[in-house]
């Protein structure tokens, strides 16, 4: 059981390391304040943390609605860290840029 | 008058009927059209169920779509859930006429920075609405959301622009939400949603469960007030209130035999009316299952269908029981004229009582219903229950035109008239047994305490149990009281007796004078003669005097002849 549990952390980081690439989601509905500030907010971050290696896709719930469902989007505005895997979610206009990185789980822990 | 009609309704609020059994005629219409309405309640009271029949009801009876917003369960879950109840979700959503949507919220998932709003929710509840031209939105449980996002001040911000919104859509909504400690919803929801109230409740007392529903606020409509037992079974939901059956029912003229001549004798000569209601009470062992086994024979001999609901007997304990007052109640059984559905009143509660009844009526379709006896049903104070449930019963069966037999027992201490579940109202023959003690022996008596729309006997009948059913007889009501039994029996040689010997006296009366008479003829005879030896014996005398004188006037004329006197001169001049 410990082997299996220390090779899958193994594999993890190694697909990590090779896409090596973030594909951040953020949803907002329409071009609302707050959802300026997040995506002005989510880019400064990234800028910073990330160095080039993420997209970001916007997408627009009053223009698709039905893409809220796959990511179960309630609260607007939303980003969704769809790679690396676990997904993660942080609710909010990304003001708080610590929260973020907690969120992100980009904090230099390890 | 139609114009009046128009009117008011316009006048009045505009209500979506639920199709919920029992429910619009408690709500005089339904739940508040375009408004939401907030069904409130613990765990596993029926809430989602209450939602989800609402939106199949408006699909499918009223041609109004419906979206299903569940916090709780996957859609899965509630297609399997509901398939139960006989609900086609899967079909109904197929036709577009039902939308479900499930929404998952992971408290762990989610980190808060900032400013947000909850458009994402309304955005894709409008857009589940618009899919399907919805009218109706249930949102299950919306508190569930308290779980999932910190930020309180911001969700109830949204939760009260979310109920703003629905009604700015039209919807009829309903929301439900769990029950709290002192507040009837856990969040206070009944802060925002404030237009209708609804509260369910499943309690349990002695064991069994009761499955209620109040209406704890309707704004602008007046709606029932009471605690409404409600039941929850293979047809869905259904809220029976007492005063939503009313007392409409057509009636019957027809009469049906009891199976006892002398019974039917002491009510007109023709038995129950059909339809009716017969309660038989008694105390224990006096022959109340008798007198519904002799009925229930007697409609199975005319062919009409039986449906026995016993309590306290197996089936079969109960036909070899009655096979020893000659009922033989099997070969019906067999034939499938008579039913029997046994079970124990402890079994379940109430509402599951009232709709394992309803259930068994409606596929058997009786014309006879047995419940033997009713009174096993007060487990503790539940009495009310019991009544208002019985009261159901008794209006359904009278809906059917079905004739109903209770029989219940009562204990020797209380008051006969006033023991039985309280339900002497609802009862229109009421028959009852009594125990008559008497010089050391208890016998049976039975009367008629009361017969709606008949002349009946108010005699007290002794009541004989034989290996030929039940026998009733005259009660010995004389100088002495009433008697029965072995001092009937007593009392009736004595009378006997007592013909006789004034039989015998007058007998002896009639002798005396005979032999009077005849003693009398026997003297008049010996008088007369007497009479006749004593005038025979005169006669006789007189005869020989006359011989005397003769002789005597002889003997002068010879004596002349010898004197030769003028005699003959004499007797020539």
């Amino acid at each position: 059981m410990k082997g299996i549990s220390i090779m899958g952390t193994k594999e993890e980081k190694q697909v990590r390391e090779a896409t090596d690439k973030w594909v951040l989601r953020l949803y907002v509905a329409g071009q609302t304040p707050k959802a300026l500030t997040a995506f002005t907010n989510l880019k400064k971050i990234c800028e910073e943390q990330l160095d080039g290696k993420y997209s970001i896709e916007v997408i627009d719930l009053l223009v698709n609605p039905q893409l809220g469902n796959e990511d179960q989007i309630l609260a607007l505005p939303t980003l969704v860290r769809k790679l690396p895997v676990p997904v993660r979610k942080i609710i909010g206009d990304l003001s708080n840029t610590e929260r973020v990185l907690v969120g992100l789980d980009l904090l230099p822990d390890s | 008058m139609k114009k009046a009609e128009q009117k008011n309704i316009n006048k009045n609020l505009l209500k979506t009927q639920t199709g919920i059994q029992g429910f619009d005629e408690l709500t005089n219409g339904g739940l508040p059209a375009g408004r939401p309405t907030l069904v409130c309640g613990g765990a596993g009271c029926g809430k989602t169920l209450f939602g989800m029949e609402f939106l199949v009801r408006g699909a499918t009876q009223f041609n109004e779509p419906g979206v299903f917003m569940s916090f709780e369960e996957t859609n899965e879950e509630l297609i399997k859930n509901v398939s139960s109840l006989g609900f086609d979700l899967e079909g109904l959503i197929i036709q577009k006429k039902i939308a479900l949507d499930h929404v998952h919220i992971e408290r762990s998932e989610i980190e808060e920075t900032g400013e947000y709003d909850l458009e994402g929710l309304f955005i894709r509840l409008g857009y589940a609405i618009d899919s399907i031209g919805a009218k109706r939105v249930v949102l299950d449980t919306i508190e569930s959301l308290f779980a999932g996002l910190p930020n309180q001040l911001i969700l109830r911000a949204e939760l009260r622009r979310l109920f703003r919104w629905l009604k700015e859509k039209e919807v009829t909504a309903i929301i439900t939400g769990e029950r709290g400690d002192e507040t009837l919803t856990r969040q206070g929801l009944e802060e925002y949603v404030s237009d209708c109230v609804i509260l369910l409740d499943h309690r349990v007392t002695e064991q069994t469960s009761t499955r209620r529903l109040r209406v704890v606020k309707y704004r602008g409509s007046i709606h029932g007030t009471n605690e409404y037992p409600f039941l929850i079974d293979e047809s869905g939901f259904s809220v029976l209130p007492v005063t939503s059956l009313g007392l409409k029912h057509i009636v019957s003229n027809e009469r049906i035999s009891s199976g006892i001549p002398v019974l039917d004798n002491m009510l007109e000569g023709k038995g129950y009316y059909r339809g009716s209601t017969v309660l038989v009470s008694g105390t224990s062992g006096v022959g109340k299952t008798s007198i519904a086994a002799h009925f229930a024979e007697a409609a199975c001999k005319r062919g009409e269908r039986v449906l026995y609901f016993c309590f306290e007997e197996s089936p079969n304990q109960l036909m070899r029981n009655m096979l020893s007052i000659g009922i033989k109640l099997e070969p019906w059984v067999r034939k499938g004229l008579l039913q029997f559905q046994a079970t124990r009143p402890t079994f379940y509660g109430l509402e599951m009582h009232l709709a394992v009844t309803h259930k068994a009526v409606n596929t058997f379709k009786p014309d006879i219903v047995i419940l033997d006896p009713i009174n096993t049903f007060v487990i503790g104070d539940k009495e009310f229950e019991v009544k208002t449930m019985l009261m159901r019963i008794v209006d359904f069966l009278k809906a059917n035109l079905i004739t109903a037999l209770f029989t219940s027992l009562t204990s020797g201490e209380s008051a006969i008239e006033s023991s039985d579940v309280g339900i002497s109202s609802l009862i229109d023959t009421w028959l009852l047994l009594r125990d008559i003690e008497l010089n050391g022996e208890r016998n049976r008596g039975m009367y008629v305490l009361k017969s709606r729309g008949m002349a009946n006997s108010n005699q007290i009948r002794e009541f004989i149990l034989t290996d030929h059913g039940v026998e009733l007889r005259e009660v010995y009501i004389g100088k002495r009281g009433v008697l029965t039994g072995s001092a009937r029996i007593a009392q009736e040689a004595f009378e006997t007796a007592e013909v006789l010997t004034r039989k015998n006296d007058i007998e002896r009366i009639k002798r005396e004078i005979e032999r009077k008479r005849k003693a009398l003829e026997a003297r008049i005879s010996t008088l007369r003669a007497d009479f006749e030896s004593e005038e025979s014996e005169a006669v006789k005398i007189l005869e020989t005097e006359k011989e005397m004188i003769k002789r005597l006037e002889q003997d002068k004329i010879e004596m002349a002849v010898s004197r030769q006197a003028d005699i003959k001169k004499q007797r020539r001049t």
